[in-house]
């Protein structure tokens, strides 16, 4: 039992250390909103990535990178609604 | 068991990236002097910029093999240095030092914070440090935030605290920003957007309610830890900070950016003070006056005086001055000037000696003089005062005319590939070694160039002589003189004396036997010369110019006569010593008198074979003579003879000899420098009439040689001069073209790189008042050339184009390239045209009054047509400008003929097909896109294929016909005397018909998302595919109808670039993440898919083996590398003339790249052994593992770092020999250096 309160403990501050370490009740939501915002950041984390974007969609990279930023808010649309 | 890959190769940078992540100067040599400190791909420089150098010249440049996020500077308190803080993918904040002196970065600190690799909660995107240099804050895209606090302890010691904490979960961070408060508590101010409530609301209501926030973060010294202290709600679209100069009277802050938005924010201010300013719009027809700018780069410049300004870029390139009016510290407003254009930059460095760094997102970056702080240019100035602190209240919008450079005077660029777009590799100009193409650059800015391995040389003088001359020398008068009098030309019978003066004229009377050939010149002794001719030696005494004229007068003249039938062939000589070789094989040998007369010695060599060459090195400083001579004999030897008295006291005893593969042709010795404690050694130069060369060192005691290295130059004999180039001694090595072999300035090791100039046939250096250089001759041509700098290995051409250039097409028989152009939200000339015409049919009366206006107080030409490579295209949203042009690298050296495509259509893919059905004529296929976006999804109103007739021996394009298609046409191919189309996931093969295109073949879903790339070998077909790597398909053209039998396809997925085919079953490929791979299809299936001709039993197997939509059989992976950059294209090429085939790639960020297969396993192990050993020894500074590194998404596999592994080339001696002693099989320093640089020098440069 008291292995079973630890790695419960262990679990939780994953959770709050690691953005994104999932849990029984994830809903798809968060999991797809942290996919998306994972790869948002990459897009914007390595430069070549964010290079690329931006010739393609001709503009800067900075306006790129606040585009994709903007993005990050709410990557995969409204969250759904609570079910009861 | 140890288990190898089949394949093994080297991976090497030929080209460093030179995209510039960020750049910004500072003091890192402490020498109160400014350099620039830039980051590129995963490389820091330090550059320094000087006006008596006139431009550039890199310090230091290092590798550091970690993904460069961050940079910045930070100086201790007292300290007279700037230090560099760095994030990298480490997942580590590292802190360095640059020593001058050692010429390497120290580390100073090394803190672990999190995990490697670029994640959204590690920190590591965004770097702040207090201005006064006691804290940094590293932080995240989301959540995390640390803080450092540093204390100098000691004298030179800084001390690093353990990070502080300020984190705030479900908060995206836009920017981050040390603000200057002066001696108070560090503070930080970050621009931050809390979306913890709008991913709570199902209703969407708060995400449209989310603000963006300006945080103030204390850290409070006294307690040690940090405060979120205050923060206000600013613009949603504010995405950069800038720091306003704080302290005592100065009014401390933040400038912060957004769209259409510049406001000045403090701690604590009151909403209503905000000074608020819009961003001038340019005016003009063609743009639209409701597109509002953003910030995208800046500097702020103190002056002297505490008066301070910033310069802001918008995403156009316009540059704005923005200014303060703060009387005692109390902002009343600020104002914004238009200052000039310049291209949009990632960085933008002001420095104090007047000069602007703008290191550009595409193209070359520029360095500008600063000529005024833009107070004479009457461009309007805006006040805050005319503008609401609330962007969303009415105001009029502000303008200005964009004109040419006022207030800066470009000085210098520095050449950037940065963006490569295509590249090919191809000899088309039938030189011996092949060029690189490619197309660079974006919108305006791009650009095809040709790059060749070659050194820039600068020419200065070409005239004209009247006989073909064999050999030219140059000679001082004596040994006083500094700079060279006389010019001495071997003709064909006779031998021409010219003197430089103020002119170069013939001199008279100078006592040299004129009526023979010379063999050799050289200043003798004091005040002697002596010539030498194939009947003897002529010495003469004190030549001198008593008038300044060309009329000599000279002392005695002595004559050696050879014995009686015999003729010199050879000679070699040095101020002190002559030897000459007789046709029958002796070799006499003389020393300066005491009065400067030849004396003969009593020993001589007589040999048994022809002589062909000889060499003495010039005297050492404080010697009375140089120790070695080097005899090239007929009998493929070289030997050493010494000129000292041995123990024995005997001279002219062979001491050493060295067996060369073919007959030499020239010899020659001298000092050059290199990695030794010294500075410097004795090199043999050995030519071969193969057109080999061969360098090695000889030892100045022994006279052994060793270390030696083999190059093959050019299929003629080879012959030397020695020369200066930048400074350093080299040799000039002439063959079929001329080569320099000189010391890397980077590495310290050996360089032969080939002169970017036509070839000559001799040539020697030249040393007068106005400058030092090369006199070499052709024919009857005479030409001065100087060797100012060998930083750069390449040489290049450019040929400016018209929009972002996506692919290059090449027809080699005709030397023309296609290029493919399209740019994104920019205006197509034909609705530019329109308005412009719009504006002026509007405004007849404005253009009958233009010569009234002339005189107008508006200096600038109204009508006048800002160039676009300056200015960019005009913008629209959402639509497409885009061509095709031809380009003759070749004869023109430009563009030679342009096709605009209309109604909003951008070229995507291009091809050069020989249609069967039209007698092989060669066409041009142009797969199009109509109505194509990128955003929010990839979409598109249509897709379709131009055809269009080459005429004019390719120099012309005729539109034929237009095919439709249901989505766009990524990949076009000839295949087969047909055309192959990728159409989204559908592949067809196309006949061309007269007026469409004609389906033969077709195969629908062929791979999983989007067909990008197509290659063929044979009946088989590479597709690769946007996601999913690629597809083997094989082509079954005898049943009916034609088949496409997709057969064999990748377990990863990849998202494609570019591929090319190695061999029939191998494929090398690049994907957008930045690695390289190379893949195979099994022996086995191989082999299945070629077995029937009709593919039925092919197809069954597919249709029923098929898994999760794929093929039957899966292609092995052997070998994978993470090269940082987006290679976009690849080819298996031979790179120089006699090298072998390599793999070669370009990449997005202008990085080029070779991929050199191992030729045995015995030089893998060791290459392996030490890349094992660099990696623990020679630990990347970013703090990054270096295996983890190159394994950043897939384990490298069978590939080997040659950047790494040319680390080791830059290590001191004993750290060499450290890694060697743990390499197995009992290797040496020089052997492994001399494998290194083989494989750099024999394969790529």
């Amino acid at each position: 039992m008291a292995d079973k309160l630890r790695a419960q403990q262990q679990l939780e501050s994953l959770q709050t250390r690691y953005i994104g370490t999932g849990h029984a009740d994830t809903t798809k939501f968060e999991w797809t909103s942290n996919i998306a915002r994972d790869s948002l950041s990459s897009y914007i984390g390595h430069p070549p990535l964010l290079q690329y974007m931006s010739i393609g969609l001709g503009q800067s990279r900075e306006k790129t990178r606040v585009q994709l930023l903007e993005r990050m808010i709410q990557p995969v649309g409204k969250p759904p609604e609570p079910q009861d | 068991m140890t288990s190898f890959s089949n394949m093994a190769l080297y991976a090497l940078t030929v080209q460093q990236p030179s995209a510039t992540q960020q750049a910004l100067p500072g003091d890192f040599l402490g020498n109160n002097k400014q350099q620039i400190l830039t980051a590129n791909g995963s490389r820091i420089s330090i550059l320094e910029v000087s006006r008596r150098q006139k431009g550039f010249h890199e310090i230091h440049s290092q590798d550091v093999f970690g993904i460069i996020r961050h940079v910045d500077k930070f100086r201790m308190a007292g300290g007279t240095k700037d230090h560099i803080a760095i994030t990298t993918d480490s997942g580590r904040m590292v802190t360095l030092e640059y020593l001058p002196e050692e010429d390497k970065f120290k580390t100073i600190h090394f803190e672990t914070f999190g995990k490697s690799g670029v994640r959204r909660v590690i920190p590591g995107e965004y770097l702040a440090v207090d201005p006064k240099g006691r804290a940094i804050m590293v932080a995240s895209i989301e959540k995390n935030k640390l803080v450092y606090i540093l204390t100098r302890s000691g004298q030179t010691d800084i001390s690093i605290s353990s990070p502080l904490e300020a984190h705030k979960p479900q908060t995206l961070v836009y920017y981050l920003l040390g603000l200057d408060v002066g001696y108070d508590n560090p503070m930080f101010a970050a621009l931050e957007l809390d979306f913890s409530q709008s991913d709570q609301d199902p209703s969407g209501e708060a995400y449209e309610m989310v603000e963006k926030e300006l945080v103030y973060y204390e850290l409070d010294l006294g307690l040690n830890h940090v405060v979120r202290k205050w923060s206000e709600t600013v613009d949603r679209t504010s995405n950069m900070l800038f720091r306003v100069p704080g302290g005592p009277d100065m009014p401390s802050g933040v400038l912060c950016c957004g769209e259409d938005n510049i406001s000045y924010r403090r701690i604590f201010n009151n909403p209503s003070d905000v000074q608020r300013l819009a961003i001038p719009r340019r005016e003009g027809v063609t743009e639209d006056p409701s597109r509002k700018r953003v910030i995208v780069a800046g500097t702020l410049y103190t002056l002297k005086g505490g008066d301070f300004f910033y310069l802001l870029q918008t995403e156009d390139g316009d540059v704005f001055k923005v200014t303060f009016d703060a009387p005692g510290g109390n902002v009343s407003s600020i104002k914004i000037k238009y200052f000039d254009t310049i291209p949009v930059a990632t960085s933008i460095c002001l420095l104090k000696a007047g000069f602007v760094y703008c290191a550009c997102e595409s193209g070359d970056r520029i360095l500008y003089e600063l000529e005024s702080l833009g107070e004479e240019t009457d461009d309007p100035v805006y006040e805050s005062s005319q503008f609401p602190a609330d962007p969303s209240e009415s105001y009029d919008t502000p303008f200005f005319r964009p004109r040419p450079l006022r207030n800066l005077t470009a000085v210098e660029t520095v050449p950037s590939m940065n963006p490569i777009m295509d590249m090919e590799v191809a000899n088309i100009t039938m030189e011996d070694a092949p060029q690189i193409y490619t197309v660079c650059g974006t919108s305006a800015r791009s650009t095809f160039r040709t790059t060749r391995n070659a050194l820039d040389v600068l020419d200065l003088i070409e005239s004209q002589l009247p006989q073909q001359a064999t050999t030219v020398w140059t000679t001082k008068l004596t040994i006083n003189d500094e700079f060279d009098t006389l010019i001495v030309l071997s003709l064909v019978s006779h031998t021409l004396i010219l003197k430089i003066g103020e002119d170069v004229d013939e001199a008279t009377n100078l006592g040299f036997v004129t009526d023979t050939t010379t063999l050799g010149v050289q200043q003798f002794g004091e005040d002697c010369i002596i010539q030498i001719h194939p009947k003897g030696i002529r010495h003469i005494r004190e030549i001198q110019f008593p008038e300044d004229d060309s009329a000599a007068v000279h002392g005695e003249l002595t004559d050696w006569q050879t014995p009686p039938h015999r003729s010199i062939v050879a000679c070699a000589t040095n101020n002190r010593q002559v030897a000459v070789a007789l046709s029958s094989g002796e070799i006499y040998y003389f020393e300066c008198d005491s009065d400067g007369s030849l004396a003969k010695a009593d020993e001589e060599i007589a040999l048994d074979c022809p002589v062909n060459c000889l060499a003495i090195p010039d005297v050492p400083e404080g010697s009375v003579r140089a120790y070695f001579m080097a005899v090239g004999c007929g009998d493929q030897t070289i030997r050493i003879f010494n000129l000292s008295p041995d123990i024995n006291g005997e001279i002219l005893k062979s001491v050493s000899l060295q067996v060369v593969s073919a007959q030499p042709s020239d010899i020659s010795i001298c000092y050059m420098s290199d990695k030794t404690s010294r500075g410097l050694s004795q090199y043999l130069h050995i030519g071969l009439r193969s057109g080999v060369y061969i360098r090695s060192l000889l030892d100045e005691h022994t006279g052994d040689t060793s270390s030696i290295r083999r190059r093959f130059l050019g299929p003629a004999p080879v012959r030397f001069a020695r020369v200066t180039a930048a400074g350093d001694a080299a040799i000039l090595a002439i063959t079929s073209r001329p080569w320099l072999s000189y010391t890397d300035p980077r590495t310290g090791s050996l360089a032969t790189t080939p002169l970017n100039y036509s070839p000559f046939d001799s040539a020697w250096s030249f040393e007068s008042a106005q400058f030092k250089g090369v006199i070499c001759i052709r024919g009857d041509g005479l030409r001065i050339f100087a060797l100012d700098s060998v930083a750069s290995k390449t040489t290049h051409e450019t040929i400016p184009l018209k929009y972002t250039p996506r692919k290059l097409i090449g027809y080699h028989d005709e030397q023309v390239y296609y290029v493919i152009e399209s740019d994104n939200n920019t205006m197509d000339p034909r609705t530019q045209s329109l308005l412009k015409g719009h504006a002026n049919g509007n405004g007849v009366d404005h253009d009958g009054d233009a010569a009234m206006k002339s005189n107008a107080a508006d200096g600038d030409d109204a009508d006048g047509e800002l160039p676009p490579v300056d200015f960019g295209h005009p913008r629209a949203s959402g639509r497409w400008a885009s061509c095709i042009q031809v380009v003759d690298p070749v004869s023109d050296k430009s563009v030679i003929h342009t096709v605009e495509l209309q109604k909003n259509q951008c070229a995507v893919s291009a091809a050069l097909v020989a249609f069967e059905s039209k007698e092989l004529e060669p066409f041009l296929a142009v797969g199009v896109a109509t109505d194509l976006r990128f955003s929010p999804t990839y979409s598109y109103k249509s897709g379709s294929v131009h055809i269009y007739k080459i005429t004019e021996h390719g120099r012309r394009l005729e539109f034929l016909h237009e095919t439709e298609f249901p989505e766009p046409p990524l990949a076009l191919l000839a295949f087969k005397g047909k055309l192959l189309v990728g159409i989204g996931r559908d592949l067809e093969w196309h006949d061309c018909g007269l007026r469409s295109l004609l389906r033969k073949a077709l195969r629908q879903h062929c791979t999983q998302t989007r067909i990008i790339g197509l290659k063929t070998q044979g009946s088989r077909i590479v597709v690769s595919d946007q996601q999913q790597s690629i597809t083997y398909v094989v082509h079954k053209e005898l049943v009916h109808p034609n088949k496409l039998i997709p057969f064999a396809d990748d377990t990863i997925a990849r998202w494609t670039t570019c591929t090319d085919m190695v061999d029939y079953d191998t494929v090398v490929g690049g994907d957008k993440f930045g690695n390289i791979w190379m893949l195979r299809c099994p022996q086995k299936v191989s082999e299945e898919s070629d077995d029937s001709t009709d593919g039925m039993l092919l197809e069954q197997t597919a249709d029923k083996n098929g898994f999760l939509h794929g093929t039957p059989n899966r292609i092995d992976a052997i070998s994978h590398f993470f090269c940082n950059d987006v290679p976009v294209s690849i080819q298996k090429t031979a790179l120089i003339a006699g090298g072998d085939k390599i793999i070669f790639w370009a990449g997005l960020q202008g990085t080029l790249g070779a991929l050199i297969p191992f030729q045995s396993r015995r030089s893998f192990k060791m290459f392996q052994q030490l890349e094992l050993a660099l990696r623990s020894d020679e630990k990347p500074i970013s703090g990054r593992d270096h295996l983890a590194y190159r394994s950043y998404y897939i384990p490298v596999k069978g590939v080997i770092d040659g950047d790494l592994i040319e680390r080791f080339l830059v290590l001191s001696r004993d750290k060499k020999e450290g890694v060697v002693a743990q390499m197995e099989g009992n290797f040496e320093v020089s052997e492994v250096e001399e494998q290194i640089w083989n494989m750099r020098g024999l394969y790529a440069f």
